[in-house]
């Protein structure tokens, strides 16, 4: 009995990587038609939601840059506010997507029931989980953007590659799309996102090179952040706004890149385990 | 089989070890409507959930307007309509933008909805809430809205779980109502309901399922004729000194029930019998004399114990 449970158990295992790797079935117009609804809705409320896009900058940058920063020496030759507005830059982009596939896509999914709606359209489940990252994507670059526009203007952008920002931001918001999805597709009940937040979204914020540099850290240190996905995102605008040092923000795009490629698919797949019985 | 809207040979679903459906036949013609019943855990919805291509045939064959369902699931589903047993609109937005964002999802761009969603908002008798928001309607909207919802696409195949589960009487007429002129208007309909009137009064032809497997298929009026007698006799609380003389007129019915609060006696010869049980000492008033229903079909197939 014991041994068929475990074969059985095995079986699942190697099941589950074969459903998480295996080629959805999506197509780009259908998930954009998804975009479609979440912008409709956003639009009826985008007044109300944009306000502390604005604020929330300010916030930031008064406290820590200006307040903080008039305790600090320069680091690493520049005012303490232009050192950390590029990383809250990425950390927007992080919490744009993330608030989006995390808990508005769970409510919609398990509340609302909106997915078994448009599930019963042309629509498969893996175009909505598309269409969905392609939202949160936006969501990231409308809160990013604004981020960065307020941001120069308390002086932080001092180098011409920061026309790219948006790229980058875009590309930040896609990762943190792929993974908070793929988050929201496992879990059964909405109380599981504290563990998300506590320790996975709040400890990158806090430890991503944002707020110190790493580089005079000792070596374990540097190795472990540069698996971290924000420190990579916190690099990649350092780079494009601050520093101006395209190869380094080559590296880290490329990091971005390759990491949100392989996770493109699992979010899809996930969502289709869950919802296709 | 191949005039058939659905068709089913062998259709089977499995969850794990457990088989909800269990090799089913069925077939559905065109401008007709279909009912599945059966009690709760019967397979119904898990049924109706393949064919309108949200759940994968475990074996067995179904096509559905021609194509192999689930396979051809974004091609069946452009020409499908389905009104789901829960509610799921879009709190945030208006009753029209509700149509209007639906019937994107079919490539129908709002220049072409806008005026097909104001016709089916009064079609459904809503065109005075086009604006509302949907937390302000009342469950008989909704539901009436779900149906607005499930035919911006003009579909040739319409499903509906259980319409008019929750509804007031009046919605439910009203909901009847349309179902039979969208049934006149040529859209085939296929329904589950545990409302046995509500499959008298729009099923063309019915199954009733228990357990995963198709038991009848026919008519309510062939099913009535087929499995049940035509007249029944009900007795409530007959008291106890009545009790021998309605066991000895067992022999006489085709059938005897006796329940906690009534007994009930099948027959073909409802004059004969009820003079019979007039003449013990009963109540006048606890007897009654009714013709077979599809009820007592469904109940005499499926048991009367709680099946969950």
């Amino acid at each position: 009995m014991a041994r068929v449970a475990t074969a059985a158990a095995h079986r699942t295992g190697r099941g589950f990587l074969r459903d998480i790797v295996r080629v959805p079935d999506v197509r780009v117009p259908a998930a954009w038609r998804l975009w479609q609804r979440n912008a409709a809705i956003y639009k009826r409320t985008y007044k109300l939601n944009i306000v502390p896009n604005f604020f929330e900058p300010f916030l930031y940058l008064l406290a820590m840059g200006l307040g903080l920063g008039a305790y600090l020496a320069r680091i690493k030759g520049v005012r303490y506010i232009d050192f950390i507005a590029p990383g809250l830059v990425a950390t927007a982009a992080m919490f744009g997507a993330s608030f989006e596939v995390t808990f508005n896509c769970f409510v919609k999914m398990q509340f609302g029931k909106i997915y078994d709606a448009v599930m019963s359209t042309p629509l498969t489940i893996e175009d909505i989980g598309l269409g969905e990252m392609l939202w949160s994507t936006t969501r990231s670059l409308i809160y990013g953007t604004v981020f960065l526009a307020i941001a120069s203007s308390f002086g932080v952008v001092h180098s011409w590659w920061a026309v790219l920002t948006p790229v980058a931001v875009a590309l930040t918001g896609m990762m943190f799309s792929a993974i908070g999805l793929s988050f929201t597709a496992v879990i059964p009940l909405i109380d599981y996102y504290t563990y998300y937040w506590t320790m996975f979204i709040t400890p990158m914020f806090l430890f991503s090179g944002i707020f110190f540099p790493l580089d005079r850290m000792p070596n374990w240190v540097q190795v472990v952040a540069w698996f971290i996905p924000l420190h990579q995102a916190v690099d990649l605008m350092r780079a494009l706004i601050l520093t101006g040092d395209i190869g380094s923000a080559a590296a880290a795009a490329a990091w971005i890149v390759v990491v949100t490629g392989a996770l493109f698919v699992v979010p899809m797949n996930l969502l289709h385990r869950r919802l296709v019985k | 089989m191949t005039d058939s809207v659905v068709a089913a040979r062998g259709l089977t679903k499995r969850f794990g070890q457990f088989e909800a459906v269990k090799g089913i036949d069925f077939h559905v013609d065109a401008e007709q409507c279909f009912g599945f019943l059966g009690p709760n855990g019967a397979g119904k919805t898990t049924t109706m959930r393949m064919i309108s291509c949200s759940s994968p045939p475990t074996g067995g064959e179904l096509t559905v307007l021609g194509m192999p369902a689930w396979v051809d699931g974004r091609r069946i589903k452009r020409r499908m309509g389905v009104v789901p047993q829960e509610n799921n609109l879009d709190e945030e937005v208006s009753v029209i933008d509700n149509l209007i964002i639906y019937a994107r999802y079919f490539d129908i761009s709002p220049k072409v909805s806008t005026p097909r969603a104001e016709e089916l908002l009064s079609f459904v008798a809503l065109e005075d809430k086009r604006d509302w928001r949907i937390y302000a309607l009342s469950g008989g909207m909704k539901r009436r809205l779900l149906v607005a919802r499930s035919l911006m696409n003009e579909p040739e195949l319409l499903i509906l779980d259980e319409p008019t589960t929750g509804l007031d009487p009046q919605a439910r007429h009203l909901v009847w109502e349309k179902l039979r002129s969208l049934k006149r208007q040529g859209v085939t309909l296929l329904l589950t309901t545990h409302y046995m009137e509500e499959a008298s009064q729009l099923c063309d032809r019915l199954v009733i399922m228990h357990e995963g497997r198709i038991l009848v298929e026919g008519s309510p009026r062939e099913l009535v004729a087929g499995h049940t007698s035509p007249q029944v006799i009900e007795v409530f609380e007959p008291p106890l000194d009545a009790e021998a003389g309605l066991a000895a007129l067992e022999p006489v019915a085709d059938r005897t029930e006796r329940l906690a609060d009534r007994w009930l006696f099948y027959t073909g010869d409802g004059d004969a019998l009820l003079a019979k049980v007039r003449a013990l000492p009963l109540d006048p008033s606890s007897v009654w004399l009714r013709g077979g229903m599809l009820e007592d079909v469904f109940l005499s197939l499926t048991g009367r114990g709680l099946l969950e």
